[in-house]
């Protein structure tokens, strides 16, 4: 039954995924400069842009463009960027693993801490406690990245200099280690990242274990007898498939690597990536990464619906219906 | 019923497990590895490292960090002073000169003993397989992205032939004297490198040689090159003072700003003027100096425009006032007298003395025919941001409120940079620009080509150049041939005075302020010359 779930979820992700291609080719198209100009300077003439235009198959109708660049990436190449020449996928190597690094060190500050405040604050609803983490949450999801980026580099690396302003590592490293010094470099941007998803999931805990202690079955249990961690254990058990839903999605977004985040940190990831390669009008890498960033949601997404399945039974009845 | 407030688990024993949880993250932060003494760490506006071919991408800071410091051109920027104007001297050329016999022929006679970062010999064959990567479809080494990146800077050579080892002709279509400034363009990279690498340009910029004063070492896409000292560098005098160059993309301003202040780089470019007095109050030192640079409105002449009329032209630029805007940008800008630096050699004589006189401004709109009962509407193309652009937005609100205190309606027609780019390119006539009186795009004026030919030849009216605006005057195509047909350098710069001050006469442009290219560096950084140039040299830089 599982897997039929599995086999259904990925048919599904099949269309989405070229529904994804089709907006991001469109988009990118549809927005003004030629994409040339990364490569093309300034006082080039016609003829060297033109031709330039037909070695990169700009020249083309969009329709025919896409479906060469579509039977491309079907086969794994995603052409070459236009400023650097560098294959798409070797441009996106490093910066999927500098985010997907950040990302998760992101979510594990973000979840825990949000998981913490939700449940107290579900448990002590009204009281000050609440009130604190519901205020944490509200300025989590209010307070924008970039300016809590750039304070936090001006507190804790101009003023105090404990921890570095920018990069991943000392060391001018490719990718992100997780060891020594490099996690010093990852501590405020994946705090600032964490800040968002931090608030959004204290929200959705706070009202699941807030409406779980409502339900009947926790006074059937309380007057059961069973122990407080016991009853605890059933609390979470049936909040979990909300949180983790929000949490796949919340960590979906992590991974698109936030293009303020990394640019304030220059942390090389794929919103760094982004960022130059929507100035430059660097095409190829833009539907490249938005591409992979798209499958990576539609696989998140998959990922999170499987676990639900796994922990609720019902959601398991559910899928024969 | 209601439910009984529940007690479990208590609430200290989770407010304990918080507490735990918290300091379990909060990791001892290791500092970041500080300054080390003989190593130049320099954030760069670029977003990922410019190429290192020898045809640089990003612009001129691409030329000022991965072009001449690895690489040498024909002639070189004389970047050495503060205070003269930056002229083209000998590079790997010692001389060169026009042939006597036929003035469509350049020779230039080649630097002995030069050897490329990888050992190979410079010499004729080189510098003709160099020339060929860019004019000779047939070679193997022809690459259409460089073309497409510098090849236009050499718009008037046609081929290049070996005469003996050390000596190469060039020959152009009519006789030009811009030649100089155009090989100054053009780094000269090493062919057996190129072999070495499987002939291929991709990896060529992963490796690459050159004969320049810095030699490269180690390369990571998108964040970081290092250099190191070329210790058998031809010129003697620029043997670098630092141990290492290290490059690194910092695109945006205030996370330059912090790597200054935090103590991750050493030097940056373009801080954000309203940083300065902080870096300042830091410590750091702000260097600035005026470069060839113009932040202009390039308006259409065409007769739809209020701007074919002269008398609006001039109206406008009276109406400016530039010290005002000097202010609002931190001091950090110089008051335009006309299209090039007012101590260039090619400034000249210009009558049109442009200054801040709104009563003379109002004057000439109103002999224009304009006046409260016509007022003068003028919508301008402007952007956000950009290269060169300055602060934009501000600076253009400021010059509405000036144009408003002569009777004149400015609106803006606000694009992203790349689309104002193509707005420029196409030209004044072209349907994008319908209802675009001038553009704000702002211009390089360090060699002749780009300070004037460009903007001024009738025959290069977009899209066939980026003459924008379409001016078009017979005397002044006339004083465009003169000086490219000029015989030695004292009659070309003469030669381009005449043209500037035609320039300014004409008012071909509304002109407003020069940057003076601020950069910020630590007080451990000793030695730098800001030269008035785009470009500036780093061998006499150290790192205390």
């Amino acid at each position: 039954m599982l897997l039929a779930l599995i086999v259904r979820r990925i048919l599904y992700a099949l269309p989405i995924a070229i529904g994804v291609t089709v907006v991001c080719f469109s988009l990118v198209h549809l927005a003004p400069g030629d994409p040339l100009n990364a490569v093309v300077g300034p006082d080039a003439p016609a003829d060297v842009v033109a031709s330039l235009k037909r070695a990169y198959g700009f020249d083309k109708p969009l329709p025919i463009q896409y479906a060469k660049w579509l039977l491309r990436a079907a086969s794994g190449d995603l052409g070459r960027s236009v400023a650097t020449g560098r294959p798409v996928t070797e441009e996106m190597r490093h910066s999927i693993g500098n985010s997907v690094a950040l990302a998760l060190v992101g979510a594990v500050i973000g979840f825990t801490f949000g998981c913490l405040f939700g449940g107290i604050a579900g448990y002590a609803q009204g009281g000050v406690v609440d009130r604190v983490a519901s205020f944490f949450a509200l300025l989590g999801v209010s307070v924008p990245h970039y300016w809590l980026g750039m304070v936090m580099v001006i507190l804790f690396s101009v003023e105090f200099g404990a921890l570095p302003a920018i990069g991943i590592g000392p060391h001018g490293a490719a990718i992100w280690a997780w060891t020594g010094a490099d996690w010093a470099h990852a501590i405020l941007p994946a705090i600032t990242l964490a800040v968002i998803p931090l608030g959004i999931v204290t929200r959705t805990v706070r009202a699941a274990v807030a409406e779980a202690l409502n339900q009947e079955f926790v006074q059937a249990l309380r007057a059961k007898g069973l122990r407080p961690g016991a009853v605890l254990r059933h609390v979470m058990k049936n909040v979990a498939p909300v949180c983790l839903a929000v949490m796949g999605i919340q960590f979906g977004y992590m991974l698109g690597g936030s293009i303020l985040v990394e640019t304030v940190f220059a942390w090389p990831g794929t919103g760094f990536l982004m960022n130059d390669a929507i100035f430059r009008r660097d095409i190829p890498v833009l539907q490249g990464v938005i591409l992979v960033l798209a499958m990576f949601f539609v696989a998140l997404n998959l990922i999170v619906d499987i676990a639900q399945t796994l922990i609720d039974p019902r959601m398991r009845r559910g899928t024969t219906r | 019923m209601t439910l009984q407030k529940p007690d479990y688990p208590s609430r200290r024993g989770v407010l304990i497990g918080a507490a735990a949880a918290a300091a379990g993250l909060a990791l001892p932060g290791p500092a970041e590895a500080q300054a080390i003494a003989g190593v130049l760490r320099i954030g760069m506006t670029a977003a990922d490292i410019p190429l290192m071919t020898g045809a640089p991408d990003n612009g001129f800071e691409g030329y000022r960090f991965c072009g001449y410091t690895l690489y040498d051109a024909l002639c070189n920027w004389d970047l050495s002073s503060a205070t003269k104007p930056s002229d083209v001297v000998p590079g790997l050329a010692e001389s060169w000169a026009i042939d006597p016999k036929d003035k469509t022929k350049w020779v230039f006679k080649l630097r002995h003993g030069v050897n490329f970062h990888d050992g190979s010999p410079f010499n004729a064959d080189a510098v003709v397989w160099n020339y060929d990567k860019l004019i000779n479809k047939s070679a193997p080494q022809f690459d259409p992205r460089q073309v497409a990146l510098i090849g236009f800077r050499i718009p008037s050579i046609k081929a290049v032939r070996k005469i003996d080892t050390y000596t190469i002709e060039f020959t152009t279509p009519s006789p030009d004297a811009f030649v100089p400034y155009q090989v100054v363009y053009i780094p000269i990279a090493s062919p057996k490198q190129w072999e070495a690498v499987g002939k291929d340009w991709a990896k060529f910029n992963e490796h690459p040689s050159g004969t320049g004063p810095f030699k490269f070492d180690k390369f990571v896409p998108r964040q970081r090159a290092e250099f190191v000292p070329n210790k058998d560098y031809w010129d003697r005098k620029r043997i670098p003072k630092t141990d290492r160059v290290v490059l690194l993309p910092l695109p945006e301003p205030n996370s330059r700003t912090s790597a200054l202040l935090s103590g991750q780089v050493d030097w940056i470019e373009q801080p954000s003027p309203d940083a300065v007095p902080q870096l300042k109050s830091a410590g750091m030192q702000i260097t600035s100096n005026p470069y060839p640079h113009i932040w202009p409105y390039h308006p259409s002449v065409l007769p739809d425009s209020p701007f074919h009329d002269i008398r609006v032209r001039k109206a406008i630029n009276l109406a400016i006032d530039r010290d005002g805007l000097v202010k609002l940008v931190g001091g950090y800008a110089l008051p335009a007298k006309g299209h090039v630096l007012p101590d260039s050699p090619w400034f000249g004589k210009p009558s049109f003395d442009i200054k801040h006189d709104p009563a003379q401004a109002k004057k000439l709109l109103i002999e224009a025919g304009y006046g409260p009962s016509k007022p003068l509407h003028l919508k301008f193309a402007i952007s956000a941001s950009g290269s060169g652009q300055m602060l934009p937005l501000p600076m253009n609100e400021y010059v509405q409120q000036n144009l408003a205190d002569v009777g004149v309606k400015l609106d803006f027609d606000v694009t992203e940079w790349q689309a104002l780019i193509d707005r420029w390119r196409a030209g004044a006539k072209s349907p994008m620009n319908k209802g675009i009186d001038a553009v704000n795009v702002s211009y390089a004026t360090q060699d002749p080509f780009s300070a004037f030919t460009r903007f001024l030849r009738s025959d290069l009216h977009a899209p066939s150049g980026v003459n924008w605006g379409f001016y078009s005057d017979p005397a002044m195509d006339k004083l465009l041939a003169a000086a490219q047909t000029a015989p030695d350098p004292a009659t070309l710069n003469a030669a381009l005075a005449r043209i500037h001050q035609k320039m300014v006469d004409d008012a071909v442009m509304i002109w407003v302020v020069h940057d003076t290219g601020p950069r910020a560096m630590s007080p451990r950084v000793k030695g730098f010359v800001q030269a008035k140039n785009w470009f500036q040299d780093l061998t006499p830089v150290s790192v205390a």
